[in-house]
């Protein structure tokens, strides 16, 4: 049975193989955009997003508000059609794909503001995630069939393994709309897994999140990326989180990219700090 | 999901469905009885009847409000297609004369074909309405399933004039439809939509359809086909109020398109959401309580309609989320509950009990608000 899993998902610790930095565009990168633009009306909010994220890398996109970070997550996973540009994922143009198709190719996300299934268990909410892993048709649902049972069975306890992740089990059968801020913004990123990935967006995961709570997060972000090998793709705007655990930093200002490179970098680029901080006033 | 390790006793999976079995026989068997016995008459029995098949479409109806969280208001044209299709089916069929020779047997099988027959043809409208009518959302998708429940209507009344042959027989009505619908048979269907829809709904399926209800967004970004589990959620649900068609046209033994106005999708979504939305014995409850109720009020005929609408102003005020909010009944949940209280109380020595009963306890009611 466990044989049917993809190898990729499996929760053994995957050395963290050397991290492709974002530069190393000749070494296959998970996922490519090429002049990716979007206008809304008049409105060009995001143009000309080039950027390469390899196979098991951390990659941060910082902006200020408005920048359009959030838009291009949108882009990525189909929830906006691009104007202009293609999104290659893993080698395969995303164009004419639909959400729940990019998600089945391996984007999975979370959202700024969260979205979970409230109503429904923790439990319920990450085998939603586990959906398309969960294979059996309705007719076999309806005269619950082996089949039916077995497959039930290995989802149900995958979810709790993957809940485990965040040490969430105990919460499994809770409502999801009655946890405490914090474990909805961990439970979205293990519904976001369940999906099994190779690219996880993450959109503002820190957010409302104390110093302590935030650490945290950053150690398991760190090692959500070594036991899955996935990539990673973080919105935030805890400094300390993008510049402690991202290995690229992309800066965003106005729908443009002002920057790219690594934190040591970006912290010295002066239009980002002139994006951030303002221009010093002349003479 | 309770921890293994607490003691608390789980009744194992085949032994729930015979828990269930047998709690669905001595529902049926009473009645049965009692109308053999001459205790329950006639008039009754027709009651018990419109009971059933009203349970059949509030239960349907719950799969597109309750679970898929989308207002349909077509239901009734939905139970129109059942109908008329199984009453023009069993007329062409030697039905009547094998009623009139008590011959079960072999109508069993005309009856079978017409329950199946109905909900195709039912699911194929469904189908037909769905896909246009789910790109909307709210109050837009209600219209536009108004519309369509109407339309059906209209064309039942006048596909006959227009092409002039006896079809539906317009609005004089399609009459002597062999009487077929039975306690017992009506009674089966019941159960059979329940079951069916209680299994679909306790699958990854159900909880793809769930799932939409509580965020379209982030379903469809967790890899589900919305699309898809929409079609499918509103498909299954004419399907059923196309079998509660077929039920009710065995029954009546006559139609008429003005039966399936709009104010009938409209008694059955009051059904649904006074018994509570997505609870699927807040529906069998609320449809059984709304079909007695107006019999029982007949004695006070002018005074029914206001005692009806005061109960649902009530309802709305002392409990929005209906009768049962989303709360679904388990007889072997109960008996499981029932064997651990037991249990328990032989087992006072045991150290160490109380705490874990405590925390069960505790967990239970977070998971429950």
């Amino acid at each position: 049975m466990s044989s049917e899993r993809r190898p990729a998902t499996k929760l053994v610790p995957v050395p963290s193989t050397n991290i492709i930095p974002e530069r190393d565009i000749g070494q296959h990168p998970i996922l490519e955009t090429r002049h990716l633009g979007i206008d809304f009306g008049g409105l060009s909010a995001v143009s000309d997003f080039n950027m390469a994220i390899g196979r098991t890398e951390i990659a941060g996109l910082i902006g200020p508000n408005g920048a359009g970070k959030t838009t291009i997550f949108n882009l990525l996973t189909k929830v906006y059609q691009p104007t202009r540009g293609s999104i290659l994922l893993d080698g395969i143009d995303t164009a004419n794909k639909t959400t729940a198709q990019v998600n089945q190719l391996g984007i999975a996300r979370t959202f700024q503001n969260i979205r979970l299934f409230r109503d429904l268990t923790v439990l319920e909410n990450v085998l939603i995630g586990l959906h398309n892993e969960t294979k059996y048709n309705l007719a076999s649902a309806i005269f619950r069939t082996p089949n039916y049972w077995r497959r039930e069975k290995i989802a149900r306890e995958r979810a709790i393994e993957l809940l485990s992740i965040f040490d969430m089990q105990d919460l499994a059968a809770h409502k999801a709309g009655s946890l405490p801020y914090g474990a909805q913004r961990r439970l979205e990123i293990v519904r976001a897994l369940a999906t099994n990935p190779s690219l996880l967006l993450l959109d503002e995961p820190a957010a409302g999140m104390n110093p302590s709570e935030t650490s945290e997060l950053m150690d398991n972000i760190v090692k959500i990326r070594d036991t899955f090998g996935i990539a990673i793709m973080l919105i935030e705007h805890d400094m300390n989180l993008v510049m402690g655990i991202c290995e690229g930093i992309c800066v965003l200002n106005f729908g443009k990219i002002i920057a790219k490179g690594t934190p040591d970098d970006i912290q010295s680029n002066p239009a980002v700090i002139e994006a951030y901080l303002g221009k010093k006033k002349e003479g | 999901m309770k921890n293994n390790n607490s003691g608390w006793i789980r009744i194992p999976m085949p032994l729930r469905y015979l828990i269930n079995l047998v709690l669905i026989v001595a529902v049926w068997f009473p009645f049965t009885s009692l109308m053999h016995a001459g205790v329950i008459t006639n008039y009754w029995t027709g009651i018990l009847i419109m009971v059933g098949i009203n349970i059949i479409l509030a239960v349907s109806l719950n799969v597109a409000t309750g679970y898929l969280g989308q207002l349909p208001l077509g239901h009734a044209g939905f139970m129109a297609v059942g109908a008329y299709t199984a009453g023009i089916f069993m007329k062409a069929t030697p039905a009547a004369a094998l009623i009139k020779a008590g011959d079960t047997a072999a109508l069993t099988p005309y009856i079978i074909i017409a329950i199946v027959l109905s909900a195709i043809v039912a699911g194929i409208f469904g189908l037909i309405i769905g896909i246009p009518a789910l790109r909307l959302r709210g109050d837009y998708l209600a219209i536009i399933t108004l519309g369509f429940g109407e339309i059906i209507r209209v064309i039942l009344t006048n596909i006959d004039s227009l092409l002039g042959f006896d079809f539906t027989y317009g609005a004089a009505g399609l009459k002597r439809i062999p009487k077929y619908s039975s306690f017992t048979l009506v009674f089966i269907c019941m159960v059979l939509t329940c079951t069916i829809i209680h299994m679909m709904m306790k699958s990854r399926h159900g909880r793809a359809i769930l799932s939409i209800r509580e965020n379209e967004i982030a379903s469809e970004s967790s890899g589900i086909q919305t699309t898809y589990y929409k079609t499918l959620a509103f498909v299954v649900s004419a399907m059923f109020a196309g079998v509660a068609g077929c039920l009710y046209a065995g029954y009546l033994g006559s139609l008429y398109p003005s039966t399936f106005k709009f104010m009938k999708s409209i008694e059955i979504l009051v059904m649904v959401v006074l018994g509570g939305m997505g609870s699927m014995l807040g529906s069998v409850v609320s449809a059984s309580v709304l079909t007695f109720l107006p019999e029982l009020l007949r004695s006070v005929d002018d005074l029914r309609m206001v005692v009806y609408s005061l109960a649902l102003v009530i309802m709305m005020i002392f409990r929005p989320k209906g009768l049962l909010g989303s709360y679904d009944f388990s007889m072997s949940r109960v008996l499981e509950k029932f064997i651990n209280w037991f249990v328990g109380l032989f087992r006072k020595d045991r150290p160490g009990k109380k705490q874990k009963k405590v925390s069960e306890k505790a967990g239970k009611g977070g998971g429950k608000v």
